[in-house]
Formats: C-alpha cells, structure tokens, sequence
C-alpha cells in the first residue's frame, strides 16, 4: 500500500508548477533578462516576497502541524540574516578599505587593513574593535555555516529546555515572544557588537559583483528564494507527510495520547522547531541582502506576530495556505501603506488607507479566526470537492 | 564650636595688623588706585579690592555695590569719582558723604563699566560684608554664593558672621558651610581634622565633593619613592597600571623617549623613499610590521628619523622606575581623616542606596502589579491570553486625557477619570468578550490571535483620533514634587499614589475574590467549570463579568501609569510583555502570584539596573532570560494552582 511521496501529496507538484511558472514569468518581464516590464524595486519586493513565503511555510509547520504557536520564528530569521549580513558588511567594507589604503605610498599592513575596517563598521557605535563574534566574518563559506547553526543552536536549546519541562499552549507563544525580545532588546544594544539600532546596512552591493548592476543581481536573488521555497515546500511536504507526519499532528491534536502510545514527543517537536528556525534562518539570509538593510526592529515580538497572522490568514495545517496567506497579506500590506490603494470619500471625513489599513486588517484577522478557521487555503476543499 | 571663636578672633587680629601700613579712608584708596578703578583688569583688580575692604567702612560696601552695578561716574577733568543723581546738569553725590557736592554735564562725565571678570571679583569681595547685611535675603544670597565657589579668603568673614547672626535656620546653615570650608582652608591640621570629623556623620553630595577635593590625587613616577610626600598609593605595574600607561606617564614626564606610533612610521617611510626602496628594502615588501621595522631602523641608524622605541626599552624604562599617586594635599592627618570620613559616608551612602533601590523597586513593583493584575484574572479564570490587555491600559489613558480636557480642575478630573476609566475598559472588555472570545473558548492559540488583531486595529484607532504624538495627563499639583528623605533617597508622590493605588487593588480584589458571592462563583468556575455549571452557577455570566472586571482593573492601570508617563498609542504595547511575564512567573489565576511575580520582577529590574546603571536594555534583556530559566524548575510560577487552569 506504500504510495509514493508524490502521489501523497498532489499539491506539491501543483506547487512547484505554479513556482516555476512565476518564476519564469517574472524573468521575461525582467529588465535584466527579458522584455523590461517590471522595475528592480519590484522584483526585490517579489523575491522578499518569496523569502517571507518560506518562513510562513516553516511557521505552518511548526504552528499548523505540530501545534507549537512560536512568536518567535522571526528571530530565527533576523538571525540569519545578520549571520549573511556580517559577511556582506566585511567583505564589502574590506574592498573599500584596502582600495582607499593602497592609494598610499606604502601598501597596507594586515592589521592596517583590519583596523580601516572596524573603524569604518563601527565607527557608528564609537568604536573600531572587531567583538568576537565577528571573528568568522571574513569567510563566507564559515558565515553561510553560520546562518544555519546560529538560528539552529538557540532554536535547539530554548527548545530542548521549553519542551523539557512540559511547557505548552499559551505558555510556550508567551516564552518564545520573550525569547524574541530578549533578543531585539540586546541586538538594540551599542555594544552588543552589531551596531546597536543601526543595523547593518548596504546589504544589496555584492562584494566582487558590482560590475553586474542591481537589475542582474535582484534577479539572481529572486532566483535563489524561488529555489529555495521550491525545496523548502518539498522537504516540508515529505517531513509532514507519512508516519512521521502523522505522529507531528497527533501531537498538534493530543498531545498526552501521542506519549502514551510511546512516542518520545519531545524529541518530535525539538525536531520540528529545530528544523523550521534553521529553514527560517536560511529565509533571513536570502531576504536581507535584497532588503538591503537589517536592523534590531525587524525581530521586535510583532514581527513574528503578523508571521502567525498570515499563516492563519492563509489557512493552517496546508502548506499552500501558508504560501498563499503570506504573499497575498504582505503584498497587500505594502500596496495599502505605500499609498497604492486609493483614499474613500465619505463626504465627512476620507478614509486614507495609510491610516487605516491596520484597522482593516486587525479586524479582518478576527474575522478570519471567528467565520474562517481554514483562512484562503480552506477555498480550495471547496474546489476539490466538487470535483467528481 | 571654640575653636570657631577662637579662629574669628584670629581672623579680626590678622586683618587689623594687616591694616596698619595701608591708606585709611576711601578717597585715599581711591586715589591711590584711580588708574586701576578707571579701567579694571580681572587679574590686578584684587589688589585694589583688598586695600578696600581692609578699610571696612559702611561705605565702602555701598562703594563696591555701585561700582558692580556700573553707576560709578569719574569726573574727566580731574579724575574724582562720584555717583550721580537725577537732573540735567547731573547731580554728583560724594562717595563717603553721600550729599550732593555739584553739578556737570553729561559730556564732563565717564561712566565706569566694568567687564563680567571684575564684576565677579567684586561680587565675591561683598559677600563678606553682605554676610552680615540687616536683610536676610542678601545674606543668604551670600551664604549661597559661597556654597557655589567655595574659597579659602571666605572662612574668616563666614566664621565672623556666625555670632551675631538672629535667624536661627541661616545660623544652622553658616555654621555648616564653615564646617565645609574649615575641612577644606582650615588654618590648622587639628581644625581641619576635627571639621573632617565632625562631617563623617553625613552623607550630603557636598561634603562627599569636599571629602573627594581633598583627596584628589595626582599621578606621578620616580626613580625611587620620595620621602617628604603624602603618597596615596603605589601602583603596581600589570595589575593597577598596564605597562603602556606606564610608559605613557614616563614620557609625559619626559623620563623617556616617545614611543612611534605606527601612522608616524608609515609617514616616515613614505617620505623617505628612494628610487623604490626605503632603507634597503623595497617598498613593494613593505605590508608586513616586520619589514616596516627593518626599514625604519635602517633610517634611524643614518639619523633621518628618531630612533625606534622597541619593547625591550619599554620594559626596563618601566621597571627602573616607580609609579605613585600623591595626594594634592601635603597634611597626612588631613587625608587620612578625610579617607575615614569618607569611607563612613560611603557605607552610609550604599546602605541609603539600598533602601532607595528598595523604594524605586517596590514602585516598579506596584505598577506592574496593576498592569497585570487584570490580565492573570482573565487567564485564570477563562485561559485566555488577552494580547488587547496592553491596549485597554492605553483606553484608560486616554480616558483620563479626554475627561481632563472637560474638568480642567485636576484633581476632580482624576477623580472622575479612575470611575469612568474602570467604566470605559469594562464595557470594551464585556463586548470583546461576547462578540469575540465566547466563540473561541476551546480554541485558545486563537484567542491569542483574534485578540492580537483586536489589538492592532485599537492601536491604530487610537492612532488616527489622538494623532502621534504624546498627550500629557497632567496630575494635581498635590502629586507634584517628591518626598525627600536626605540626598540619596526620595520618591516621588506620584508613585507612592500609584503604590497605594496598587495596595487598595489589592485589598478590593482579595475581598471580591475571598468574601462576595461574584467571587465564590468565580473561584468555582477557575477549578471546575463543569461541576460550577451543574451547581447553577452560570458560567457564561462569570467569564463576561470576570473579563470585564480584568479590563476595568486595566483601564485604572492607564490612567496611573499616564500620569508619570506619557499617553500614547503605543504606551499598552510597552506593558504587555512585561504583564505576561508577571503572570506567566507568579502563577496563573491567582492575586497573591502576580504579587510575588510582580515583586520579583520589579525589584529584579531595578537590581539589574543597579548593578549595570548605564544600559537599561541590558538589564531587560538578562531579566527575561532569568524568566526563562526560571520556568524551567516552576512551569507552573510560583504560585502553582489547583484545577482547570492546572490542567492545561
């Protein structure tokens, strides 16, 4: 009766379809690659786009599937982003120094060059030492490590401790919203190592690539976060599907009956959490160098609230609906507030939806939960079963 | 108080031998100095000033007082100096007499300005005799301006006025400022020991200023330790004092050769390259420090450059010479006092800190308590996360802003905000809870969220009535200020209300909870719905009047938490987290756990912060991760609780 990985989940290949269709289509109307019709600004807003879709199919996961609420996946994937963030900061500054420096009669000494670049990084949050935890950043291949084990490491122990002694519902969302300030709060610091609130910033110049232009290079991005969504939506649809999959929502729906019958839960959601920071990580590091700039804001509470509101949005316990809730609100979003939808006169008073759009959405969002539990994605159980 | 007479009469029998030698009447200091009076320079003025005062007439103050003010005038024709009165011709008016003595034109006149420099020279030559003015304002403007500057020329006059001074308070207050003074100027080393003595009792900002000025220390190095200095410490080097500073010192007290910094080797070298070689070596291999020194030795030895310091130097320099800090003040006795008294001051200070840091703690304390309290009801009772707590604390707030517009009288508007607040914030509570959260029982992650989105949109709401910015909520004037134990503690009053605010909370919610038929009903509910619902209570009716009830307490909350900060939208998002890690670690459903959690937090905060005063993120930051730690040995808070909330 074993059927394969396919067969057992039509809608992946339903996915990738579609995936590959945008991603082609996106690439003819490109400027760099195609016909021209859609400008750079846009297609790094589609490619961010494609990165937030990931980190909402790892937030389905451990939320919809497994029934773990994190606030605290966009830490996850700040992290990553500052890990990639480092490396293009170094590297890029290091170009402009040792240009600068060589300029002199005398060339440069290593020191001299390591020196221009910590005075140039953090002459900011007045200092010029590099702090430990830089001392990877010169390497891309150690800082690319580092995006996947720093976002896996904290998820791994935060998590083996949470899920230790037994701390579930409401509790946990409550742990990992701390969990997510602590960290913004420290990141906020001057002398936490990271420049404090400004963030690292001039993430979109490639080091090496500058003779490529932005056009070619948001396109390579766009590129990158398609693949990666691409794979993250198959490794996600095999990790939820068979026996696996099922002891993963036998924990989401009973929790006490799932130990019972002898599984080790713990070790299920340790995984599962495990597993969706370290893919949320990997979403930070290709979105930030097309966001261009990173800073503590991005991992305050709130973000990962709106992460579980898209998800909840799109429909829970499908990986599409995660998809589906996370481009549709976030593209939503940014039409709304940068101005795109048009203002409502009511004669007394216009409605300005730079104003507004929150208060749709906040009550949008409790409406979603009160009439539609199953968000967009619940749509299609409508499709499909009116199909003979 | 003897050895003050004793210093007075000392001070009286100086000046009158000082006197003997000196012109005796104002218009012969006058003339004496004409050219200094004309035109007055800061630095030479004092000479002019002490001949003044040494006369110690009533008339020379009025002199002194007039010419600070510039309504000096001198006579251009022969350089007689008057004052002048009303009229045209101007009315001149004789310095000693004070009668009118002639006439002149305006154009026969040269009015005497003196710049600020003198003008303060002089101002502070009458604070001796303003000491002893009949008005009491004037003298302790002089007390005052002592205090500000104190110097050693202002004892003697300070200590004659003492005596003959009628009102009790300023007596109390030149008696202490001579005390001050005499630790400081004192004549003698047994004066100054005993005044030193007599201020180890206190703990006030200015005597620990005095202890610290006569402590002040200067560092200095020596081949070998003198003998006839007052040495306050020898540092030792690699422990105290690295050896960089240590050679920095050596060079600054030129006992030895500047050290080249690697900028000056680098411009060295480029300035001395020779068809593509410095030194013998060519400038391509010049990017390591090694090859640099190599090729900078090479130029020092043909004397281009000064010689390069190398470590070797460095060190011997450094061990052949001793490092000491000397005190500015040469009286052994003096510091050594001066370090008991202020190591006195210092344990006295830290143990008035303490109770300070246990006052500001008890007040964090409070305010969270009531930022909670309505919270941990709610999530006790129901378990339900209500994420629009923090907003309603915000709708208290504003109510209290919006009622103050109407009733401009504060304290009746407070008064009629704490009610109105309670009403506003209980109502929005009793909606939310019926459209909202009745449906959602059974499902409470999504609680979490539909309130979450009930939050923003309030927040935005808020937003779009109110605007940006900050309202202020103004408190009665008889909230103002602070109560003021001594320089170290005070609290303000407002947070003792709020502090009180919470003990009345407190108690109200204890009573309701402990002694109503509401709260028996409640309290069942918490343990066991079902059994409470086949008793005949109506658990539905519970849950909305609980909610309602928690989001009262809340709105209360933003009224006190506005009146000492600002009111703004986002002022309930600040709270909330806070609120649910005072829940989360006291213990769920239960007023005596958010008490302890509210407690542990604030002083916790508070202690942190005390430790690590510049950085408040820090002391955040570590706080929530003791949270974490915390609930993994107490999951269940420090007040753990029997029934449905438990069961979960």
């Amino acid at each position: 009766m074993e059927r394969s990985f396919i067969m057992r989940n039509p809608s992946v290949l339903w996915f990738l379809l579609a995936l590959a269709i945008f991603t082609l289509g996106v690439t003819i109307l490109s400027e760099a690659f195609g016909i021209g019709g859609l400008s750079t600004s846009f297609i790094k807003t589609l490619g961010k786009t494609l990165c937030l879709c990931l980190i909402a199919v790892a937030m389905d996961v451990v939320w919809g599937y497994c029934g773990i609420l994190s606030l605290g996946h966009f830490a996850f994937f700040g992290l990553g982003g500052y890990a990639i963030g480092m490396w293009l900061m170094y590297a890029r500054t290091e170009e402009i120094v040792v240009n600068s420096l060589n300029e002199g009669a005398i060339p440069p000494t290593q020191q001299e060059i390591i020196d221009g670049i910590g005075t140039q990084i953090f002459g900011v949050v007045g200092s010029s030492e590099f702090p430990l935890i830089w001392a990877f950043s010169h390497s891309l291949g150690l800082q690319l490590l580092m995006v996947v084990l720093v976002p896996g490491l904290l998820a791994l122990v935060f998590g083996w401790l949470a899920f230790r002694s037994r701390v579930t519902g409401v509790y946990l969302s409550i742990l990992t919203q701390a969990m997510t300030l602590a960290l913004a709060l420290y990141l906020f610091q001057n002398d936490s190592g990271l420049r404090g609130n400004n963030g690292l910033s001039g993430l979109q110049n490639i080091p090496g690539l500058d003779h490529l232009g932005q056009a070619t290079i948001s396109m390579w991005f766009f590129w990158a976060s398609a693949i990666a969504l691409g794979a993250g939506y198959v490794l996600f649809a095999w990790v939820t599907s068979g026996k696996m999959g099922s002891v993963i929502r036998g924990i989401r729906d009973d929790e006490s009956r799932v130990r019972f019958l002898g599984y080790h839960v713990e070790s299920y959601k340790l995984f599962v959490f495990t597993l969706t920071a370290v893919v949320a990580g990997i979403a930070g590091a290709l979105y930030y160098p097309q966001a261009g700039i990173i800073n503590p804001a991005e991992i305050a509470p709130i973000a990962s609230i709106y992460l579980a509101v898209w998800v909840a949005i799109g429909g829970r316990g499908r990986l599409y609906g995660a998809v589906i809730g996370a481009a549709f609100v976030s593209l939503l979003s940014s039409w709304f507030t940068g101005g795109g939808a048009p203002s409502i006169p009511l004669g007394f008073y216009t409605i300005q939806w730079t104003d507004w759009w929150l208060v749709l959405l906040g009550v949008s969002f409790v409406a979603v939960t009160l009439f539609f539990p199953k968000g967009i994605g619940g749509l299609f159980d409508y499709l499909v079963r009116k199909d003979p | 108080m003897r050895f003050l007479a004793l210093f007075f009469a000392a001070a009286i029998s100086l000046s009158v031998s000082g006197v003997q030698a000196q012109p005796t009447d104002l218009k012969a200091v006058l003339e004496l100095h004409a050219e200094q009076i004309e035109r007055p320079k800061r630095l030479q003025v004092g000479e002019v000033v002490e001949d003044l005062i040494a006369l110690g007439t009533p008339e020379v103050t009025e002199f002194l007082q007039r010419w600070q003010n510039r309504e000096l005038h001198m006579r251009e024709a022969d350089g007689q100096f008057f004052y002048v009165g009303e009229g045209t011709p101007i009315e001149l008016i004789d310095v000693v007499s004070g009668q009118v003595v002639g006439t002149a034109e305006d154009s026969e006149l040269k009015q005497l300005r003196p710049n600020a420099g003198v003008r303060r020279v002089l101002g502070s030559a009458m604070v001796q005799f303003q000491l002893s003015d009949p008005n009491i304002l004037r003298r302790v403007a002089a007390v005052d301006s002592i205090a500000r500057r104190p110097q050693a020329d202002q004892l003697a006059p300070l200590l004659a006025s003492i005596p003959n001074e009628p009102d009790a308070a300023l007596k109390e207050r030149k008696e202490r400022l001579a005390g001050l003074l005499t630790a400081r100027f004192g004549e003698t080393t047994e004066d100054r020991v005993a005044a030193i003595e007599a201020l180890s009792g206190e703990l006030s900002l200015d005597v620990q200023a005095v202890m610290n000025q006569i402590l002040t220390t200067r560092d200095a190095v020596a081949v070998t330790l003198p003998e006839n200095e007052n040495i306050a410490e020898v540092y030792e080097v690699g422990t105290d004092l690295s050896t960089a500073e240590a050679y920095a010192q050596l060079v600054s007290a030129d006992l030895a050769l500047a050290l080249i910094p690697n900028d000056a080797i680098r411009t060295a070298l480029a300035a001395n390259i020779d068809g593509g070689f410095v030194g013998g070596v060519p400038v391509a291999q010049l990017n390591t420090d090694a090859a640099r020194a190599t090729a900078y030795t090479a130029l020092a030895e043909v004397g281009t450059v000064p010689p390069l310091v190398t470590e070797a130097d460095i060190t011997s320099a450094v061990q052949s010479h001793v490092f000491y800090a000397v005190y500015t003040e040469p009286d052994v006795a003096v510091t050594d006092a001066a370090n008991e008294a202020l190591s006195e001051i210092t344990t006295r200070v830290g143990m008035n800190q303490a109770l300070d840091l246990t006052l500001d703690g008890l007040s964090l304390a409070s305010i969270y308590f009531l930022a909670a309290i309505g919270l941990a009801i709610t999530f006790g009772v129901m378990g339900v996360i209500n994420m629009a707590h923090g907003e309603f604390i915000m709708m208290g707030a504003y109510t209290g802003y919006v009622v103050q517009l109407f009733i401009p009288d504060y304290t009746l508007s407070i008064l009629v905000a704490l009610p109105l607040a309670f009403a506003v914030t209980f109502g929005a509570g009793v909606a939310m809870e019926r459209l909202v959260i009745r449906w959602l029982y059974h499902r409470p992650l999504e609680t979490l969220l539909a309130t979450f989105g009930i939050s923003i949109a309030l927040q935005q709401l808020a937003k779009n009535i109110f605007g940006t910015q900050a309202r202020p909520l103004t408190s009665p004037g008889w909230l103002d200020g602070a109560w003021v134990l001594n320089d170290v503690v005070s609290i303000s009053y407002i947070r003792i209300a709020i502090f009180i605010l919470a003990l009345i909370f407190l108690g109200l919610l204890l009573f309701i909870l402990n002694k109503t038929r509401l709260g028996l009903e409640v309290r069942a509910v918490t343990q066991n719905p079902g059994m409470a619902a086949s008793m005949g209570i109506n658990p539905d009716r519970i849950n909305m009047l609980t909610f309602g009830l928690g989001s009262g307490i809340a709105g209360i909350a933003g009224v006190a938490i506005g009146l000492y900060a600002k009111v703004t939208s986002e002022m309930g998002a600040d709270y909330i987290v806070q609120s649910f890690m005072t829940v989360v670690l006291g213990g769920v459903g239960n007023v005596w756990g958010t008490l302890a959690g509210a407690s542990l937090i604030g002083f916790l905060q508070k202690g942190i912060e005390w430790f690590n005063p510049a950085n408040t993120l820090a002391a955040q930051t570590y706080m929530i991760l003791f949270i974490i730690l915390f609930i993994q040995f107490r999951p269940k808070g420090i007040v753990a609780l029997k029934g449905r909330a438990a069961g979960d």
